[in-house]
């Protein structure tokens, strides 16, 4: 029983990644053309060239059809995943294995999420019938237990850690006013975050991501056929996922501080690519800042921090744009906007984006191996949750520009 | 010795000042409060907690009160019911978890069944639970708006047994009924309608007094006998009359707390008379006199074991504890009169039947499991641990009376709630000592009676029965958490005993 992984067999070839926005003149079928079309032109190949489909909406649509009908595909499978909100990602891990146990030559992962139809502010589940017992609690309610759990085991005083907070928001602004595809484009001080009406708990406007419309998408080849469609392949070193069973809604031993799910995740994903020292090795990581004491617990629970010092590292900038390890330069969900389908892939966008030296100049990040900078690092981090503190999802891969 | 074998009223936490009344309608002036249901009570939500608390005043019960003479039956009187057609009395006997082998009905519509129902219980042969809740008001500036008040009471009768005995022996009783119209309501409306005040008095003061003669007179009990006479009904003013007429001679009339919570409709006289019998001593003869189309009088004597009967939350524990200072539209929207601009979020899909009755017992009776090998509590009850995997070794795990401590809280200001915001914490329950903290169980739960800024790490709370919400016209029963209230003080104030 091991978790083998699929180091080096699977190249994404090629990625495409709509502007997220309140797209009220688009539908989920109109953003899917887009996203699809940009990619097949990324990857230099046409529809009919691509084998199979992995489509992931959370609830957009339902079925293989969703897809296939817009895009007019002939004949072609198209597998509909769902995982909450990391239901991008899954798409690109279905897609990778079957490309990587031999099923097709040529896949494609592909994300979309139309929430702005449903006429209500924020993610929107769709009810499935139950007894009525179930918490009704929104997500950034049930994220901000984390700040004042965080403050009590660490000893951090309450004002400085909602400042701590605020920067990492800040941060994220600042990173997404350098995306023309984010969603907010505009840069907020530490203290215009701190004096945002407070949304649940001691969570203000500011400290929650954006919600979008969106749609994101790759293709994924053997690796030995990549350079068949790009000089630039980008390698998948790793990939991984975790169901939490839920059980630390009932535990007593959970002290909200920590998301077990990622760590989990994130050991196997970097047993799968090698990795013994994430800060070092990794040129930056996208992450789940769906709230901003998400992103602080991230940074230790992918090993990027030590316990209980995340906030002195996001007060030092290590993961700025220029920090030692840069984070969401992208701008993340809180800048860049969170089509749930769509984010998991639109996280790998910005690793294709910066680890082939393509991102923009204004947010190129200093970490990446490039002609200037030859001792730069190759591999870039993907994170992807969904559900909330005691009970998520999580996903982690690792991609790199390189064999080996 | 057919009698009272327990008792309990339940006075809900939020009070409007009848000042707040008056000053919102232009007036001033306004004595006192009425007690009014939060946002998530009902009825049958009150009569569980009313029911709960008469239980509980009886540790042994459950035990004491052998298979053949558990609560053999269930009746649930109210004017203001969550259901027609649909039996309200089930919910709470499953909420109190009385078992699936006893009858549970419901005796709703007039604020006299509720009399007539605790007469029915005294004069029949199986120990019998009454529950009796109502929610009272009116039009805006009614009298009835500003007069009445909610609450529930819980009388268990029976023939009492070791453990559990007889507090207040049946003496006997007399009723006098007539044919007239005073007070009546269109079902549906809020608006009682009244006849001119002057035309119930003299319906009620010949009724009141003649059943009271007769009372006594078959009991064989004189007026110099009765410690405390009781008066309740729908009609103030006769109130008032027939209780100056037939407390004279006696040992006094009762404080019937009207000035306190408002005139609770069909849980009243209940609730009047809880509040009496955790005041009195043992031998002690009490008149009820409750006026409602008719009279009905009931007549108690205390016995020696209400000397040991401790009772859980007393009358005036409740009201000492109530929280003043609800704003009048907070009141008029709890009642449904003021529409409020509700969240801009989905409501909720209503409550699957089906679900739910897979899961009664722990949507109504708050009933979780316990990992038998780890002791691990799961709420809710699952067939797996989650500390070993075990499958299907789990014992059930009732937690409606645990008792826990918040963990951590938050304030929900987006999601869904009839009354926002949402105040949520996570609380741990206490564990048996000497047991690891997962044999305490956790959940994450919805607080209710209290304000977002008074909730803290480390607060104590108890767990009780509501409404959640409704949808569909399915009311969507379950458990919230509240602080504990402060410790039953009456034994020292204001108590007899």
């Amino acid at each position: 029983m091991s978790s083998h992984g699929i180091k080096d067999k699977v190249a994404i070839v090629g990625m495409g990644c709509t502007p997220f926005r309140e797209h009220w003149d688009k539908g989920a079928d109109d953003l899917l053309v887009d996203a699809a079309h940009e990619t097949f032109a990324s990857a230099g190949v046409a529809k009919d060239d691509v084998d199979a489909f992995w489509l992931g909406t959370a609830q957009t649509g339902m079925s293989g059809i969703t897809l296939a009908a817009p895009l007019k595909l002939q004949g072609k499978p198209v597998t509909r995943v769902e995982n909450y909100c990391a239901t991008g990602s899954e798409a690109l891990r279905q897609a990778a294995y079957a490309v990587a146990c031999g099923a097709y030559d040529v896949a494609m992962a592909i994300g979309v999420e139309k929430v702005k139809d449903g006429g209500y502010q924020g993610l929107n589940a769709f009810p499935i019938p139950n007894d009525g017992t179930a918490r009704s609690l929104t997500a950034a309610a049930m994220f901000s237990l984390v700040a004042p759990a965080y403050a009590r085991r660490y000893g951090v005083d309450d004002d400085t850690l909602k400042r701590v907070l605020a920067r990492i928001a800040s941060k994220n602004h600042y990173n997404g006013a350098r995306n023309e595809r984010a969603q907010f484009r505009r840069e907020m001080s530490v203290d215009a975050i701190c004096a945002a009406p407070a949304v649940a708990g001691q969570l203000g406007v500011f400290d929650c991501a954006g919600v979008a419309d969106g749609s994101a998408a790759a293709i994924v080849v053997r690796a030995e056929d990549a350079h068949r469609y790009t000089d630039k392949p980008l390698y998948i070193k790793a990939l991984s996922f975790v169901a939490g069973n839920g059980s630390g809604l009932i535990d007593p031993d959970y002290d909200y501080t920590s998301f077990p799910e990622v760590a989990r995740a994130a050991a196997d994903a970097y047993a799968q690519a090698g990795i013994s020292d994430p800060r070092r090795e990794l040129a930056m990581a996208e992450v789940h800042d769906c709230f901003t004491p998400t992103e602080l617990v991230l940074m230790e629970d992918l090993g990027f921090s030590v316990r209980g010092e995340a906030w002195k590292d996001v007060e030092a900038g290590a993961f700025d744009l220029h920090g030692d390890l840069p984070v969401n330069p992208d701008g993340g969900l809180k800048s860049f906007g969170h089509p749930v389908g769509a984010s998991g892939l639109r996280m790998h966008f910005e690793n294709w984006l910066q680890l082939r030296g393509e991102a923009p100049d204004e947010r190129r990040i200093p970490t990446v191996k490039g002609p200037d900078n030859p001792d730069g690092r190759t591999k870039g981090l993907v994170h992807n949750l969904g559900g909330y503190p005691g009970e998520m999802v999580s996903f982690v891969s690792i991609v790199g520009t390189e064999l080996g | 010795m057919r009698g009272i074998i327990s008792i309990a009223g339940y006075v809900p936490y939020h009070r409007l000042e009848r000042s707040a009344i008056a000053a919102a309608h232009g007036g001033g002036g306004g004595k006192g409060a009425r007690a009014v249901a939060s946002y998530d009570e009902d009825a049958t939500t009150m009569a569980v907690e009313a029911g709960r608390l008469a239980l509980r005043s009886l540790p042994g019960a459950r035990d004491a009160l052998g298979a053949a003479e558990r609560v053999q039956q269930l009746w649930f009187s109210t004017t203001a019911p969550s259901y027609t057609d649909k039996t309200n009395a089930t919910t709470a006997l499953a909420a109190l978890r009385l078992g699936r082998e006893v009858p549970a009905f419901d005796a709703n519509g007039a604020v006299r069944s509720a009399v007539g129902v605790l007469r029915a219980a005294l004069a029949g042969r199986d120990t019998t639970l009454v529950l009796t809740s109502d929610l009272r008001t009116g039009l805006p500036n009614s009298a009835d708006e500003r007069d009445g008040g909610d609450g529930a009471a819980a009388i268990l009768v029976g023939d009492g047994a070791p453990g559990a005995p007889v507090i207040a022996e049946h003496l006997g009783g007399a009723s006098a009924s007539e044919e007239f119209v005073d007070r009546w309501r269109v079902p549906g409306e809020i608006r009682a309608r009244l006849w001119e005040e002057r035309f119930g008095e003299t319906r009620y003061v010949p009724l009141g007094t003649e059943a009271f003669k007769q009372a006594l007179s078959d009991a064989g009990v004189a007026a110099e006998d009765l410690d405390t006479v009781i008066v309740t009904g729908t009609h103030a003013r006769a109130v008032r009359q027939v209780a100056g007429k037939v407390g004279a001679g006696t040992g006094g009339v009762a404080d019937d707390i009207t000035v306190e919570i408002g005139n609770a409709g069909a849980a009243h006289a209940g609730l009047v008379l809880a509040d009496v019998l955790e005041r009195s001593q043992p031998g002690a003869t009490i008149a009820l006199v409750v006026l409602a189309d008719g009279a009905d009088v009931l007549l108690f004597r205390t016995t020696e074991a209400l000397a040991s009967y401790a009772p859980a939350r007393r009358v005036r524990t409740q009201i000492a504890n109530g929280r003043a200072g609800l704003s009048y539209t907070s009141f008029l929207s709890w009642k449904g009169v003021l529409t409020i601009q509700p969240p801009n979020r989905p409501e909720p899909a209503r409550a699957s039947s089906s679900a739910a009755v897979r899961n009664d017992d722990w949507k109504y009776g708050f009933v979780g499991s316990q990992d038998r090998e780890s002791g691990a509590v799961h709420l809710p009850p699952a067939r797996v641990s989650f500390t070993n995997g075990a499958v299907d070794d789990m014992a059930p795990r009732p937690m409606a009376d645990a008792v826990g401590t918040i963990v951590t809280s938050t304030v929900d200001r987006l999601a869904y709630s009839p009354s926002p915001p949402i105040v949520f914490a996570v609380v741990d329950f206490d564990a048996p000592d000497g047991s690891g903290s997962k044999n305490g169980g956790r959940l994450p739960v919805e607080l209710t009676d209290v304000a977002a800024a008074d909730v803290h790490i480390g607060d104590r709370v108890e767990m009780t029965f509501r409404r959640l919400n409704q949808s569909d016209g399915i009311q969507n029963y379950f458990w919230k958490a509240r602080p504990v209230p402060a410790a039953d003080t009456a034994a020292t104030e204001g108590s007899d005993r």
